[in-house]
């Protein structure tokens, strides 16, 4: 393999792996800062209890977060040299304002959470996981930024003598018609993650405390209630994500209907256009076996209108040497040299394109489905989901939004190739040229087996505390002496 | 003044807050297997580990924060000096992927250590965070002293060296310098935090890695003075020096927090006479045909500068404030007895 492709299975592996921990991180810290202030509020033992237990599994997971984290920033200069010469103008803006406003926050009122027990007035510490929540939503925004401006670069110039592309606007960045819809979606996504998280070990451990015998019988109400938080939270908070998904479609297709005709694998331009759900063929538009197609829902989820037309690969395929023509009458031939290349057909792997994007969409209705499924069975005073399926519906619950994120990555990150900066710089451009193809399988294969150990430890880690459940109450001592006993230490 | 210098500076007071920060957490982990042993003979191992878990929590709340030092440091390069950040990053890979390694393995040990009553368990982790805290500091020493020693950069700002390019020794022996500083500020850190038994036996250890420090700190800084020896440097060598023999001198008078910032200051003086020597550079080539990195030909525009100057002179203070209260409410000495059951899972 080549430095190029090499770098993108690294930066693939390690996005996607670090974006596992990411929207539990969201979620869940959402999640334990609402029963936080619960237990404040109602000083109902179940809530603390809750909040402690929730908050040992956002814990578990926001470490790894941060630590595949670091390596995410690394990566930028150390895979992607020219890359961050050429846009580390625009690029590092965010990113560094991410570490100064949203991880110092992060990393020092989780300290406070956590060590905090006893030793913070009660109303303070309930407000640090709120901080920490903040922290993660503008980590998101700052880093979605960035991620924006490499889907539909704005707010800059090219500059012919230094060669790189200049900042001219960092409010058109920040408020890039992208990001307005990335960043929802991703956040309301995150917050699916979370709520299913907390559904899922919520599900499992009601259907075990009901068993009977169980010993913790009495905890059948608490985790009642964590199912039902959780399973209204995905239920929500999917909502959002639907009517985001469909704004961002739309907005995608003006901004690169290269990747919007992928994802549908749609070769000729069509008028109300239809919706594969599932085509089985060619996939390069010459052959098609079999096909459900809904009709002109593509038409309306790319232009808002049931007879719309959509573009075809091949037509855009077309405008593409127009649009390279144009940026060398733009620019300047020095930049034609930036974004064209050779080798390119200016387009994505269909084929990934198609299936990611359907899988995305798939495995998030599922998880809605599952949410509102598990909301009608356990209301009013229904007893608990018994049977055996919902054990097997609690494995799936946070599994289902959650590979339905990274298969969303994949999707708007390859759909993006061959350009790395969307009409101005291709991926092939962007790679370190000092870095040998050795340096890069070591690193590949460092991190891979590295983020394989940890997976195993940290999926065992987290099952074992959900297994455990929650701790009993115990009546927390407002003013601890001195030489007490700490209430956290390591 | 004008924005890329003002930039200058700011990278390197970030990368001084790194190490003033995470300098003494890196010190706390390298001494686990030293001063968390059984205090002496007849303790039961029950003992030794409530030791480990004393000087684990006297940094529990600080070590992830103090880390952010290090992410912001990149991220202010990448946005103010982007061939820097890009000709660092690219030109340092291995030690670079060694950093990430150590750190991640540390900080899974600092956060995982503590989650089961197991001893392989523990053990396990405390290995993770022993190696990840001596190497780290390593790695960042080799890496900065490499640029200032220089680095062979082509006309294009490109690395065209090798890994055995990074081992010279004045860098390897920075590396060492880093660690052996860490080990005496993080000694100190511990007899400031820690009471008891732990308390005395900190200072102890600060005193005899202080020595060794300083025999290292001879070296790498009589090195700096020799090759970079402006009047400058040689101010700034002689206030690291002093915080070293300050440090150890104030903590056998007992002045335990004086101790501990004069090895601050030590950090300090150590960063700023790096940055000073490398001035107007930023990472300077030793290849004759070749272009150095400086203030001006690194930076981004002015307009990156002056926006990222405003989000820093808003939020830095506030960083500050919050990361200092974090020390005020964790102000308490820490002792064996304050080590209860922790919240374990089998």
């Amino acid at each position: 393999m080549d430095p190029v492709d090499l770098a993108r299975w690294q930066f693939a592996i390690t996005t996607v792996y670090h974006f596992l921990f990411v929207p539990i991180t969201i979620g869940l810290s959402f999640v334990v800062a609402v029963t936080h202030v619960a237990w404040v509020r109602t000083r109902r033992p179940e809530w603390l209890r809750l909040t402690k237990f929730l908050g040992k599994l956002f814990t578990i997971n926001f470490a790894l977060g941060l630590v595949t984290g670091i390596v995410q920033e690394f990566q930028f200069g150390m895979n992607w040299s020219d890359y961050s010469r050429f846009v580390g103008d625009i690029f590092g803006a965010p990113l560094a304002l991410e570490a100064l406003l949203a991880f110092f926050v992060e990393s020092t009122f989780l300290g406070l959470w956590i060590f905090g027990w006893g030793r913070i007035p009660e109303k303070l510490h309930a407000a640090t996981m709120w901080v920490v929540h903040v922290g993660t939503l503008l980590s998101a925004y700052f880093i979605l930024a960035a991620n924006s401006f490499m889907q539909n670069p704005v707010g800059f110039r090219y500059n012919p003598e230094s060669g790189r592309a200049e900042m001219t606007d960092f409010v058109a960045i920040l408020l890039n018609k992208v990001q307005l819809v990335a960043f929802p979606h991703i956040i309301t996504s995150a917050y699916m993650v979370g709520g299913a998280v907390v559904m899922g070990v919520g599900v499992w451990l009601w259907r075990r405390a009901a068993q009977p015998g169980a010993s913790d019988a009495a905890d059948v109400p608490m985790y009642r209630k964590a199912t039902r938080l959780g399973a209204v939270l995905t239920l929500v908070a999917s909502l959002g994500v639907v009517v985001t998904g469909d704004v961002q479609g739309k907005i995608m297709t003006e901004v690169q209907p290269m990747k919007m005709a992928a994802a549908e694998a749609l070769y000729e331009s069509e008028t109300g256009a239809g919706f594969s759900i599932l085509t089985i063929g060619s996939l390069d538009g010459t052959e098609e076996v079999f096909a459900i197609k809904v009709p002109k829902v593509l038409a309306f989820m790319a232009t808002g209108n049931p007879n719309g037309t959509v573009e075809g690969i091949n037509e855009i395929k077309a405008r593409n040497a127009e649009m390279v023509a144009g940026i060398e009458r733009t620019y300047g031939p020095e930049v034609a040299v930036v974004a064209s290349d050779s080798d390119a057909d200016y387009m994505p792997n269909v084929p990934l394109a198609y299936w990611t994007f359907r899988l995305m969409m798939g495995l998030g209705f599922a998880s809605m489905g599952l949410s509102a499924l598990l909301l009608w069975v356990t209301r009013g005073s229904r007893r608990a989901p018994t049977s055996r399926w919902w054990v097997w519906a609690a494995v799936a619950a946070p599994l289902l939004p959650l590979f339905a994120n990274s298969f969303g990555w994949i999707f708007t990150e390859t759909g993006r190739q061959p350009w790395l900066v969307n009409g101005l710089m291709t991926t092939a451009l962007g790679v370190s040229p000092s870095v040998s193809v050795a340096e890069i399988w070591t690193s590949m294969t460092v991190f891979t087996l590295l983020y394989a150990v940890l997976a195993v430890v940290e999926v065992r880690l987290f099952l074992r505390y959900v297994a455990h459940g929650a701790e009993p109450f115990h009546e927390p001592e407002s003013e601890p002496a001195e030489d007490a006993p700490l209430q956290f230490s390591y | 003044m004008d924005y890329p210098f003002i930039w200058f500076i700011l990278i390197g007071v970030l990368w001084t807050g790194y190490l003033v920060l995470e300098g003494f957490d890196f010190g706390v982990g390298t001494l686990l297997p030293v001063l968390g042993r059984r205090p002496h003979v007849g303790t039961g191992a029950a003992e030794a580990d409530k030791r480990r878990r004393v000087m684990l929590t006297t940094i529990g709340p600080h070590w992830d924060g103090n880390e952010v030092w290090l992410i912001t440091a990149a991220g202010a390069m990448f946005a103010a000096f982007p061939h820097w950040y890009a000709s660092m990053f690219s030109a340092f890979y291995l030690p670079l992927l060694a950093l990430l390694v150590a750190l991640i393995v540390r900080n899974m040990g600092l956060e995982y250590r503590h989650k089961r009553d197991d001893d392989t368990w523990r053990q396990r982790w405390d290995a993770a965070i022993i190696g990840g805290s001596v190497a780290a500091p390593f790695l960042v020493g080799l890496s900065l002293t490499n640029i200032v020693r220089g680095v062979p950069l082509d006309a294009d700002f490109e690395f065209v060296g090798s890994l055995g390019t990074l081992l010279n020794v004045p860098s390897l022996w920075g590396g060492a310098t880093f660690v052996a500083l860490s080990v005496t500020h993080g000694a100190l850190f511990l007899a400031l935090k820690a009471d008891g038994t732990l308390r005395a036996e900190a200072r102890q250890v600060a005193w005899r890695s202080g020595l060794a420090t300083a025999v290292l700190a001879v070296g790498l800084l009589g090195w700096l003075v020799g090759t970079q020896g402006s009047a400058p440097v040689v101010a700034l060598t002689v206030i690291a020096a002093t915080g070293l023999v300050g440090g150890l001198v104030a903590s056998r008078a007992g002045r335990e927090l004086l101790a501990f910032a004069a090895t601050a200051l030590t950090w300090a003086g150590t960063a700023a006479a790096y940055f000073v020597a490398l001035h107007p550079a930023v990472m300077p080539t030793t290849l004759s045909g070749g272009t150095s990195l400086t203030i001006e030909n690194a930076a981004s525009t002015p307009m990156t500068l002056q926006i990222m100057s405003i989000a820093a002179l808003v939020f830095v203070p506030i960083v500050l404030l919050y990361t200092a209260y974090t020390y005020w409410v964790f102000r308490r000495r820490l002792s064996t007895h304050h080590m209860g059951a922790p919240a374990l899972v089998k």
